[in-house]
């Protein structure tokens, strides 16, 4: 055990000397592998971002009904009776048509459109508050409203956070698609860095074989390099990430002012991050590990 | 107790070349043999053939009791280790000074480093090169080179020592000088395989001769 470990710490060791080595290179390849992790990194903060906005956001699971224009205060009472009898909804509201034009009036910019208006072209209204919230039972109710006599229609007001939310997984998709291209560019990468060295060091390679060396032996430093340069290619998407947040967030922060709203683009969590490490460390010891295979059989008896 | 038994052994390299025919050879543990013969006679693959860096083509090779023609690749390894290897050209590595040339074998077995330190000085110490540990091997004369070659075979005591032509690049001076060693050696009790054209060299030491003479075996 105490070997073995030991043995772990060499290698280590070594693949660390080599990392130094030759620091040019392995910065510029440190680099690349840094800036084709950072693009999935940042498009995942930002999704992550606008994720967790909508759903702050997401509202009640309301549906608005809007009576025709010709509908009296008895057709208004008797959807109110319906509505009071009708099972499956959290409770109601009627928002009477010269409440909504006021409503209007004291939204900024559209105070104008009001007054520019000659008479109160908004119908009366319900608002609806449903007990469930899947689609599905939302449509059935929203096409039963709409059904009723005097109802001119009926809208689910949550629609744009669903849409969102699809927009969304549509993201996710296309998010987990350039991370497995671009994870495959860093593995190519490892495999050719571990290629070269491998070249480098044939005649090492060939005597400790010759002289008992296991291919465990063998490949360990290779490995511990090929993870090495993962990591580090990690924290530099990480850092990389940061810094475009950083400019981002500058950016936005007039805008957020303007509306009054806290628009801040925040950075993974430290959980997220360990594990975007942790993925590129195991990215770049895949190549390695694939690049040394490939290598080592050469020197097998035949 | 190493024993090296080969039997009814071919070998036959890709493109049709027969390096070795029908050849029988047992050496016992302890014996000084020597493979003369000229150069391409087959003597550097009998020897391959023994470390399990070939494979034989038809018939067996037995170290130890363990079938190298049948060997899975991860055993091998673990029967190299019983032999020190010498080689014409040293492969010795030179971007490391002398005294990790020769730590190297107790290296790649997880030895402690401090015990291995001893053993590598006793080593260099043994083959003359004490005062050169930390000396490059490319600033080394030929003989030393080989000398230091030899220092790393024996580092970890291996049972057999297999030498491939350990005196081909040297004066005669040098050469006798190397088979004294291995004479050295093989009185401890380390069992010596030495492939040489060197006549002389075999004269002087007095071992079990094998020649061979395209591929066949003549005792």
């Amino acid at each position: 055990m105490r070997t073995w470990a030991a043995a772990h710490r060499r290698a280590c060791a070594s693949a660390f000397a080599r990392l130094l080595a030759s620091p040019l290179a392995n910065l510029l390849n440190i680099c690349v592998i840094g800036i084709a992790l950072a693009l999935p990194l940042g498009f995942y903060v930002v999704l992550a971002n606008l994720q967790g906005l909508a759903r702050d956001f997401t509202p009640q699971p309301e549906i608005s009904i809007f009576l025709t224009a010709d509908a009296s205060a008895a057709d208004m009472r008797v959807i109110e009776q319906r509505l009071k009898s009708r099972s499956g909804l959290a409770g109601f509201r009627f928002v009477p048509r010269a409440q909504a034009l006021e409503v209007l009036k004291s939204r900024a910019g559209l105070a104008d459109v009001a007054a520019g208006l000659s008479g109160n072209p908004l119908p009366d209204a319900f608002v609806v508050t449903a007990s469930a919230n899947d689609a599905a039972a939302l449509e059935t109710l929203r096409a039963e409203f709409a059904a009723w006599p005097k109802v001119a229609e009926a809208h689910v007001d949550s629609d744009w956070a669903r849409r969102l939310d699809n927009l969304l997984a549509v993201g996710r998709y296309a998010v987990l698609m350039l991370a497995a291209a671009l994870a495959l560019a860093l593995v190519a990468i490892t495999f050719n860095t571990i290629r070269l060295q491998i070249l480098t060091q044939r005649d090492e390679i060939e005597v400790t074989k010759l002289i008992g060396a296991t291919d465990g032996w063998i490949q360990r430093p290779f490995l511990y390099f090929g993870a090495l340069v993962g990591v580090t290619g990690g924290v530099a998407a990480w850092l990389l990430t940061a810094l475009a947040l950083l400019i981002f967030n500058g950016q936005l922060h007039p805008l957020a002012a303007l509306y009054g709203v806290p628009l801040q683009l925040v950075h993974l969590v430290w959980a997220d991050s360990l594990f975007a490490l942790l993925f590129a460390a195991g990215l770049g010891w895949f190549g390695a590990w694939l690049s040394v295979r490939r290598h080592l059989s050469a020197h097998n008896p035949s | 107790m190493t024993q090296i038994v080969l039997s009814g052994v071919s070998k036959r390299y890709p493109g049709g070349y027969d390096a070795l025919s029908n050849v029988t050879l047992t050496v016992e543990t302890g014996e000084l043999v020597f493979i003369t013969g000229h150069s391409g006679a087959g003597k550097s693959t009998l020897l391959k053939l023994m470390a399990a860096i070939e494979r034989p083509t038809t018939g067996s090779v037995i170290v130890n009791g363990q079938n190298i023609g049948t060997l899975r690749a991860r055993g091998i390894p673990f029967l190299r280790r019983n032999f020190g290897l010498v080689f014409q050209d040293h492969k010795l590595l030179f971007d490391r000074n002398a005294f990790e040339n020769v730590m190297l074998p107790l290296d790649i077995t997880g030895f402690d480093r401090r015990e291995g330190a001893r053993r590598a000085r006793a080593a260099l110490d043994k083959v003359g090169l004490l005062h050169k540990e930390k000396a490059r091997p490319i600033t080394l004369s030929g003989g030393e080179q080989q000398r230091l070659c030899i220092a790393r075979a024996i580092v970890h005591r291996p049972a057999v020592l297999l030498a491939d032509e350990p005196t081909g690049n040297l004066d005669a001076e040098y050469a006798t000088e190397i088979g004294t060693l291995f004479s050295d050696f093989n009185q401890v009790g380390v069992t010596v395989v030495l492939a040489t054209h060197d006549a002389q060299l075999a004269q002087r030491l007095n071992p079990r001769i094998v020649h061979i003479r395209g591929g066949r075996m003549i005792e």
